[in-house]
């Protein structure tokens, strides 16, 4: 039988949850709900006596000072005659994060008979609400169907799991016309050239396909594993391109060639030189499709992915670093016009925040930058980007290789049937029925399991347990253990492979994505010394086969073969894409809109804007502070609510060396020329590492390309667009990339519209920063002081957040001068060394205006600034202009005026000009064109409209 | 640990004992800011502890570090604490005995409490720590005043304190029968020193409590972390002010933790 045991608060204490969950309802529309009460429940699956409940309830279970806890039957928090009350649990096959805890907790109290533990949590709603309503707050606030579900009355918690009955599958292919093999791709995902080439494959085999078999191809040749698109020959303006990615991308970083990019685009992330003795690898996933079904689970397991890549970058590095971008709908939008099966923004955002907090926090791992972007077309599909930096020894930086009888050691978690054909669903639309079909594509993650292996596994690195890793992610064993054994060849048990439950066929095994799992290729003399190290420390790790000399990969089951590939045809039997992209029609010429009648009113909008507004609540649910190693936070200034620049953490507590990351992204520009989109992009990220005093010597960049439907021409063109510019961007700014990552096809099918997101490209720069101790952050710091603009202004207002707000399109969008971009920032660099400069804050979305006022308030200051000193690409004769356009590499500098000839002198023939001074008097005062003030802000009233649309 | 050097202790200082379990992970910046102090430190796995390969009959320092042990899956420190309590409370209280210093940050603090070694070491838990009144973790920075007069050893010579939190269990409650047997060290204050609500007090503390000490002052518990402190380049302020070079204020407590712990070893 099953004990159902219920803790909640004693009555009296406030419960923040319920509070929360009471604002939800309220956020749903939804006033006539007084009061909501919650309480935890567990089952546990044995027969306990009074007296073991007893102790489990008061040792385990329940704080013996704060709260009351019952056993079988009876409520303790809400217990008064209600509304509504519910109690929520997992799906089946769902793994319950809290079970591995409450088994090892009732383990430790001597109780040894419990085999397995649910968790769930009983609401009791007050007030009045219709039937409908009460359906709106339980799907819509309390249970997300694809993971959780209202307990039944008489339900059974711990039904009895299926027995798996193992039967081999074949696939009968050979002799199938076209339309039969497109009908047997289709489920697979395979494109016809694709299929055809495995049929031809079979065939001289003289056999036929095993399911596990076409699996592991479709997992192998994913859009998500292989890249099909940026490795396709496109037809593109008249000329054909023969592989995007080498022919951009790539190409730039070959020609750059530098010797301190010690691993680029082979590894699961990039990886440059640190300080000679060390090594600083980093990597941006996206986990998107996941997260839009399930907010929480996709974002935590999208950052837990990220983790294992560095984790399994070389021979392993220790994580030190989170950069966290998020790309959302509006939270505003209308409750009621929200099309079926589309989660509200509002519960993304949120469910997104809390995965990502809950996942990265418990890891211990700073979380230290970020942007959150807001436009309508990410409805129903938000963007979730998760990078992480990694720090190693410079012995562990190249990948490594196995031998021919090393053993194959999977480490981590148990396997389960979490996110089955996840790396299929990635490359799918979305559409209203996805969210029941992808239920078991989505995945739970426990970080603690997690962690107990990054721990474990730095172990093992240092005494050289293991000669090569890798993470299980996108296709799990297939393809982390496919891509491993390409070079020697690999057999592998699955029914050695240890399991959440039972009831899995072997092809589910080998293709499921359940998290924290890392494989190991390890000598067979060191297999016992990692076993017990891992046993140790309560980490998994099981022996599950070994790499062969013959390249093949085989699979048996109980001893019987399933599946034999050659490495060669897995990997290299992939018949090449061929697409066409083509020039959209020139976009029709725009005019800027009339000046705004206030500047001051506009201002204060702008920095109201969801794209621009203070992060506050974002960030300060993140640890920054983890690892005792931020020198430069995300929040800046006097009472540290500013927006810094790019983060910079000393990763070696006893080094004064530093890391600088920072992000680039801009998807209002794409929607004009997604060219200069990529190519801002990257300014963007660059002009933030150099705006504190970081350099162009040592910066390595990523690129994220989350694009929307890519089978079309135009779209795809744009892609190639951006790629052209990441080249030729890559090249002037003398900054090669070093790994990347894209999301394709992202688009949504509702009610028959087609809708894809924003070319969105995310360039994240990561860079070495020699001294920490000469850098600068971006709030005033005296008055007094002299202000300079860095860089030229034009007219640049398409794409702008003026115009975002004036509702019009501009005329030009801000381009990349990059020659001139480099000298600006090799001189700004200096200057900040040389310790010329107090604060330093790149020009971005808002401009000048933006830059100045947020400089202003980090630094309880005023500031006073002359336009007609603003220096000038073009003549520009509005004051709107020069306050609000978004040109790039542009930077307000605060400079002590002994320290004004010198840094004037570093930018000798360059764009840089004294435009005005640090005030005492706390206002924003703006000297317009005619000489006449033409805004004048209180700093309390401009800092007050940037932390108001998101104090929530 | 990745360092550049290592720092090595001599037969002659104190030996620290930075205890670690799954989900752990404020133990590498403990074990640093320790060995600053110069204590010379090890990491240690609850496991080695509870299989008697390490015996804190070596260490005269017990520190248990932050992080979320074992998840606080079932509340902050539960598991750990009940771990501790049924597996370790011989040897632990033989180490109280012997005058060893014991340490808890954060969700060492939370452990302390949960294991009945705070307020005082007795049977069972007497006061708690709750989810923050906001119901957000909180990660800032925040100013303490040290009470005039307390026993702590950790907190000697030491007036103001300012420190990062970041935790979403920090609020102390403590039942009214609990009231006369608390020792408080430290009072969440806003920067003028004056005891203020939220967000100076960061978590709607009992009486702005930020940590909490035996009648002996050998034993510490507290939020906020002292470790995250020990150079002057930690703080979020340090680009305003000239002095980039200098210790943190964290620095002082693990100071007088080598300091009085000299004696013992």
């Amino acid at each position: 039988m099953a004990h159902r045991i219920e803790v909640g608060l004693r009555p009296g204490l406030a419960d923040p949850r319920e509070d929360a969950v009471a604002a939800g309802i309220r956020d749903l529309g939804i006033g006539t709900i007084d009061c909501v009460r919650v309480a935890d429940v567990y089952w546990l699956d044995a027969e306990l006596s009074p007296v073991q409940l007893d102790a489990l309830c008061s040792r385990l279970l329940s704080d013996p000072v704060s709260q009351q806890c019952r056993y079988d039957g009876g409520h303790v928090r809400g217990a008064e005659p209600f509304l509504h009350a519910l109690e929520v649990t997992y799906n089946r096959g769902v793994t319950d994060p809290l079970e591995y805890t409450i088994l090892k907790g009732i383990t430790d109290l001597g109780i040894s008979k419990v085999g397995r533990a649910r968790s769930g949590v009983r609401y009791v709603l007050y007030g009045h609400a219709e039937p409908g309503e009460l359906d709106l707050i339980t799907t819509r606030l309390l249970l997300n169907p694809i993971v959780h579900h209202v307990v039944q009355q008489g339900e059974d918690i711990f039904p009895i799991e299926p027995r798996y009955e193992f039967v081999l599958r074949h696939i009968p292919m050979r002799g199938l016309g076209a339309t039969q093999l497109m009908d047997l791709a289709a489920p697979f995902g395979f494109f016809p050239s694709e299929i055809e080439a495995i049929q031809s494959h079979f065939t001289a085999l003289g056999r036929e396909p095993t399911d596990i078999e076409l699996e592991t191809l479709a997992q192998t040749w994913s859009e998500h594993c292989v890249h099909k698109t940026f490795k396709a020959r496109i037809h593109v303006d008249g000329e054909t391109i023969d592989d995007l990615l080498h022919s951009t991308i790539m190409k730039a970083t070959n020609a750059l060639n530098k010797e301190w990019c010690l691993s680029v685009f082979k590894d699961n992330a990039g990886v440059i030189d640190f300080d000679g003795l060390h090594a600083i690898c980093f990597k941006v996933e996206t986990h998107n499709h996941p997260s839009a079904v399930e907010p929480y689970g996709g974002a935590a397991t999208g950052l837990g992915g990220v983790v294992r890549d560095v984790l399994g970058t070389g021979l392993g590095a220790r994580p030190i670093l989170n950069t966290d971008v998020f790309c959302f709908a509006p939270p505003e939008t209308d409750y009621k016009s929200l099309p079926p099966g589309i989660l509200h923004p509002r519960r993304v955002f949120k469910g997104v925040r809390a995965g990502v907090a809950d996942y990265g926090n418990r890891l211990g791992i700073p979380t230290l930058n970020g942007a959150i972007r807001f436009d309508e077309r990410y409805l129903g599909n938000p963007l979730v980007f998760c990078g992480t930096a990694g720090i190693m020894p410079g012995w562990a930086a190249q990948q490594g290789l196995q031998q021919p009888g090393d053993l194959v050691v999977l480490v981590g978690g148990k396997t389960g049937r979490d996110g089955i054909h996840g790396v299929t669903f990635a490359s799918e639309k979305l559409d209203e029925q996805s969210a029941s079909r992808s239920r078991s594509a989505v995945q739970i993650g426990n970080p603690i399991v997690e962690k107990k292996m990054i721990d474990v596994l730095v172990q093992a690195r240092d005494r050289h347990l293991y000669r090569r890793t890798t993470d299980c992610g996108g296709g799990g064993l297939s393809s982390a253990v496919g891509e491993m054994g390409a070079d020697t060849g690999v057999r592998v048990h699955l029914d050695r492979v240890p399991l959440k439950y039972s009831g899995l066929s072997y092809d589910e095994i080998w293709i499921s994505e359940s998290q924290e799992r890392m494989i190991l290729a390890v000598p067979p003399e060191c297999v016992s010394e990692l076993l017990q190290l891992c046993e140790s420390e309560t980490v998994e790790a099981t022996v599950i086969g070994e790499f062969a000399d013959n390249r093949h990969l085989e699979l048996f089951y109980d001893g019987v073969p399933v599946g034999d590939l050659r490495m060669d045809f897995l990997h290299d039997g992939r018949p090449q894409l061929e697409l066409t992209a083509t020039r959209p029609a020139p976009r029709a010429p725009q005019a800027d809109p009339d000046a705004a009648s206030s500047l001051g009113e506009a201002l204060e909008a702008i920095l109201s804007s969801l794209n621009v507004c203070s992060k506050e609540w974002v960030i300060r649910q993140y640890d920054h502070e983890v690892q005792g190693s931020s020198v430069l936070k995300p929040l800046v200034g006097v009472d540290a609510d500013g927006p810094g620049d790019a983060a910079v953490i000393r990763p070696l507590l006893d080094s004064d060396r530093g890391v600088a990351v920072s992000n680039g992204i801009n998807t209002l520009f794409g929607d004009t020329d997604a060219y200069w989109m990529a190519a801002s992009a990257i300014d963007e990220a660059l002009r933030q590492i150099v705006a504190v005093g970081g350099t162009l010597d040592r910066v390595a960049l990523l690129d994220n390309f989350c694009w929307g439907r890519v089978s079309e021409p135009e779209s795809l063109w744009a892609l190639v667009q951006a790629c052209r510019a990441c080249h030729d961007m890559s090249l002037a700014f003398d900054a090669p990339f070093i790994s990347g990552k894209d999301s394709l096809n992202n688009f949504a099918e509702i009610e028959g519209q087609s809708i894809s997101i924003p070319h969105t490209l995310l360039v994240s720069a990561i860079a070495v920063v020699p001294d920490v101790r000469t850098l600068v952050s971006m709030d005033l710091k005296s008055h007094g002081d002299l202000l300079f603009v860095v860089g030229n202004t034009y007219s640049e207002l398409a794409g702008s957040e003026y115009c975002e707000y004036l509702g019009a399109s501009g005329r030009d969008i801000p381009r990349v001068r990059p020659d001139m971009a480099r000298q600006l920032m090799l001189a700004l660099s200096r200057a900040i060394t040389a310790g010329h400069v107090k604060a330093c804050h790149d020009l971005s979305e808002g401009g000048l205006g933006v830059a100045a006022a947020e400089m202003a308030f980090a630094g309880h200051l005023g500031a006073s600034i002359r336009l007609a000193d603003v220096p000038m690409g073009e003549p520009v004769s509005r004051d709107d202009i020069i306050l609000f356009s978004e040109s790039n590499s542009r930077f307000l500098v605060e400079v002590p005026a002994e320290r004004a000839a010198d840094f004037s002198r570093l930018f000798d023939g360059l764009p840089c000009q004294n435009v005005g001074s640090v005030e005492q008097g706390k206002a924003l005062q703006v000297i317009g064109l005619d000489g006449n003030v033409t805004l004048d802000c209180g700093i309390e009233d401009l800092r007050a409209a940037w932390k108001r649309p998101l104090d929530w | 640990m990745e360092t550049s050097s290592r720092l090595v202790g001599s037969m002659e200082t104190p030996r620290a004992l930075v205890l670690k379990a799954p989900g752990t992970n404020c133990d590498l910046e403990t074990a640093f800011a320790l060995e600053l102090a110069g204590a010379s430190t090890d990491l240690v796995h609850v496991g080695r502890l509870v299989e008697r390969a390490v015996s804190l009959r070596d260490y005269q320092i017990f520190v248990v570090p932050g992080g979320f042990s074992y998840g606080d899956d079932l509340g902050s420190g539960k598991v750990f604490a009940n771990e501790i309590e049924l597996r370790l409370h011989d040897e632990l209280a033989a180490f109280v005995d012997r005058g060893g210093l014991v340490l808890g940050i954060c969700n060492g603090f939370q452990i302390l409490v949960r294991a009945g070694l705070l307020p005082r070491p007795s049977a069972g838990q007497r006061v708690s720590l709750l989810p923050n009144e906001s119901g957000r973790f909180e990660c800032r920075w925040v100013h303490m005043r040290v009470v005039d007069g307390n026993p702590c050893i950790f907190t000697r010579g030491i007036e103001h304190l300012e420190l990062a939190v970041a935790h979403g269990e920090g609020r102390l409650l403590v039942p009214p029968d609990v009231e006369g047997d608390i020792i408080p060290v430290l009072h969440y204050t806003d920067p003028g020193g004056r005891r203020a609500g939220y967000p100076h007090n960061p978590n709607g503390s009992y009486m702005d409590i930020a940590g909490l000490t035996d009648p002996s002052g050998r034993i510490l518990g507290l939020m906020p972390h002292p470790e995250r402190f020990v150079r002057s380049l930690q703080h979020p302020g340090w680009t305003a002010s000239v002095e980039a070079s200098g210790d943190g204020q964290g620095l002082a407590v693990f100071l007088n933790a080598v300091r009085y712990a000299r004696r013992l070893a």
